[in-house]
């Protein structure tokens, strides 16, 4: 074997320029793998920071309760089967739980929260809105209200609320304005705007309303316990498993944010899709080009093909001479392909602070080390059919010629 | 003397039916240890075709071919590798070294190729017998760098790298001025005088048929006549 590389490494470094433009050809093919790797990677995790990053990751609530067979005496058939269409479903062990989720790794953030629908009353003008009870400290805690503040503040207290900046324009109200808030339990309550936020997600802007945790009580008529536990995790993507875990550990009923946003995931699964046919491409043409180059190198060198078996070299051997030729060359191709990649695109910011309209690269999902071993893999098969083609030479014919 | 090389009524045909070409027609030959042998004949005689099938390059279509006792004809393609390698030198007139390499580095190739790479051992004997053939200054010149002549001497070194008991040399002076030819007659003649390597030698030139201890002559298809 070692000798087989010697002479693979002399035959490779005895035509410099035709080496050198097979490795820049699979360089870019390489280069080529990486980059849109980076890309749709990237692209993806802008998207579903920017479609998600502002939403619970897992939500956790009580299971639903369907109403349940009720049967008369056991001689009767008085069945009646009904959905429970006035009943709440109430965490009231939220408490019990709550430390145990906040310890595990990867929760960042954890919110209880008080949900439900009510009306933004002002003069004759009545909004619909989505009214949020959280803990005055955890506004934030989901989605980056804080950050995205253009006036007031977000922290809540009994007497105050948060809303959106498009409800606000539509109502016309400025922070320190009282507004009353009429629940979908009829309970009307005066509140002064505290703090407007733009998101940029117009569900929220426009129909969302954070008021106090105790605030939300009254309104919602909610003596104990909380609609549901909202959780922010470090690594969105595992949300299926976490939920798993959680659903597992509570018996409760967990949500993942996948669930409700199968359209995004489709998107991202086509763009995913894409992105493999165009490096299922990029390799293919790694391939042929190999192929073809050492298939000219082969006829090249049928005269010395035809002596070395003549002097004793097995078909073997000279197989191994053009594979490892072809590993050598994806080799170097693959590394300065994945290098230069890493290169060009880490000057690009990484997708978390990408602003809009600017190319998502993201350099960490360069996929370098799977570029790399493609690459080799796909050379070596490459190489394979002119090894063969070199190992069928019959030395009479070409030592007579 | 025992036979080294034992031929048989050997035939080869080229082609099948209507285009036959029967080269070989039931030729019998004996090579003994030490034997330095012309192959003359006109072209077209058979010449090539026998070398190539006493060098195990080439199957007979019938016929008896043994050397040192064994069966060439039913031997597998990987036994017959083996045994070429280590019993039998080749020496062409075109040379035909390999070009990326240097003088040393095609000399001890025969012996590298079987263990798989290049022993300090094998690189003594091969600077030995570059010097022996008048190249000890060209060691580590590429074979591109050496004239006709030399490239010659290179390959008679590396015939013998093996220590083969049967070297099939095919025109080797046939590309060479008269001055080079003679040098190179001069040394296959004291490599067989002192190693008793078994030499046969194709050629036209009578001179070097008449340097050799045996004129075998190959007329259609048959070795006819010999002296």
């Amino acid at each position: 074997m070692l000798y087989a590389l010697k002479f693979a490494l002399r035959y490779l470094g005895s035509s410099k320029l035709q080496t050198g433009l097979l490795v820049l050809g699979v360089a870019i093919g390489v280069f080529v793998f990486v980059f849109i790797s980076a890309l749709i990677g990237g692209l993806g995790m802008f998207l579903v920071d920017r479609t998600v990053g502002d939403i619970s990751h897992v939500t956790i609530e009580a299971p639903s309760r369907d109403a349940t067979l009720i049967s008369a005496r056991p001689d009767t058939a008085a069945t009646v089967y009904q959905k429970a269409v006035g009943q709440r479903e109430v965490l009231r062990t939220a408490d019990a739980f709550l430390p145990m989720l906040e310890a595990m790794d990867g929760i960042r953030a954890t919110s209880q929260q008080i949900v439900g629908n009510g009306f933004i009353l002002r003069g004759q003008s009545r909004a619909p809105v989505y009214v949020k009870g959280v803990e005055a400290d955890k506004v934030s805690a989901i989605s980056d209200i804080d950050g995205h503040l253009i006036a007031g503040s977000a922290r809540t207290t009994n007497s105050s609320i948060i809303i959106g900046a498009t409800l606000a324009s539509d109502l016309g109200l400025r922070v320190g304005q009282v507004i009353n808030l009429q629940s979908d339990r009829n309970v009307e309550r005066a509140l002064i705007i505290a703090g407007i936020f733009s998101v940029g997600v117009e569900t929220l802007d426009s129909r969302t309303a954070f008021v106090s945790l105790a605030a939300a009580r009254s309104l919602f008529d909610l003596d104990q316990g909380v609609s549901r536990i909202e959780i922010k995790l470090d690594d969105l993507n595992a949300a299926e498993s976490y939920a798993q875990r959680i659903a597992a550990m509570t018996g409760l009923k967990a949500t993942p944010w996948t669930e409700n946003n199968a359209q995004l995931l489709d998107g991202l699964r086509a763009q995913k899709n894409s992105g493999d046919l165009i490096k299922a491409f990029s390799l293919v043409t790694i391939v042929i080009g190999v192929a073809s180059a050492l298939l000219l190198s082969t006829y090249r060198r049928r005269p010395e093909i035809g002596i070395m078996r003549a002097f004793g070299a097995s078909r073997f051997f000279v197989v191994v001479v053009f594979v490892i030729q072809g590993i050598l060359v994806g080799l170097i191709g693959g590394v300065l392909g994945a290098g230069l990649g890493y290169v060009v695109m880490s000057p690009f910011p990484v997708p978390e602070q990408a602003q809009s309209g600017s190319l998502p690269i993201d350099v960490r999902q360069g996929d370098y080390l799977v570029a790399v071993l493609l690459t080799v893999l796909g050379a070596m098969v490459a190489s394979i059919l002119p090894a063969r083609a070199a190992a069928r030479v019959d030395p009479v014919e070409v030592i007579g010629q | 003397m025992t036979a080294l090389v034992e031929i048989r009524d050997l035939v080869k045909t080229f082609g099948e039916g209507e285009t036959a070409t029967r080269v070989l027609r039931g030729l019998d030959l004996t090579l003994v240890e030490g034997d330095l042998a012309a192959l003359l004949g006109p072209s077209g005689s058979g010449k090539s075709t026998l070398l190539t099938i006493l060098g195990t390059l080439m199957r007979p279509t019938s016929g008896s071919h043994a050397m040192l006792g064994e069966d060439m004809t039913s031997a597998s393609d990987a036994a017959l590798t083996e045994f070429r390698n280590r019993h039998i030198g080749f020496v062409f007139q075109f040379h035909h070294l390999l070009p990326d390499f240097t003088a040393l580095e095609n000399v001890v190739f025969p012996t590298a190729v079987s263990k798989g790479r290049e022993t300090r051992e094998a690189r003594e004997r091969g600077e030995e017998l570059l010097r022996r053939v008048g190249l000890g200054n060209r060691i580590h010149f590429r074979a591109t760098q050496l004239s006709g002549g030399q490239k010659q001497r290179v390959a008679i070194a590396r015939a013998l790298m093996n220590q083969p008991e049967l070297v099939l040399a095919d025109e080797p002076t046939g590309n060479l001025d008269r001055e080079s030819a003679g040098q190179v007659m001069e040394l296959i003649r004291e490599i067989n005088e002192t190693e008793k390597t078994t030499f046969l030698i194709s050629t036209h030139d009578e001179k070097i048929a008449a340097a050799c201890k045996r004129q075998i002559k190959v007329v259609d298809g048959k070795a006819v006549a010999e002296s």
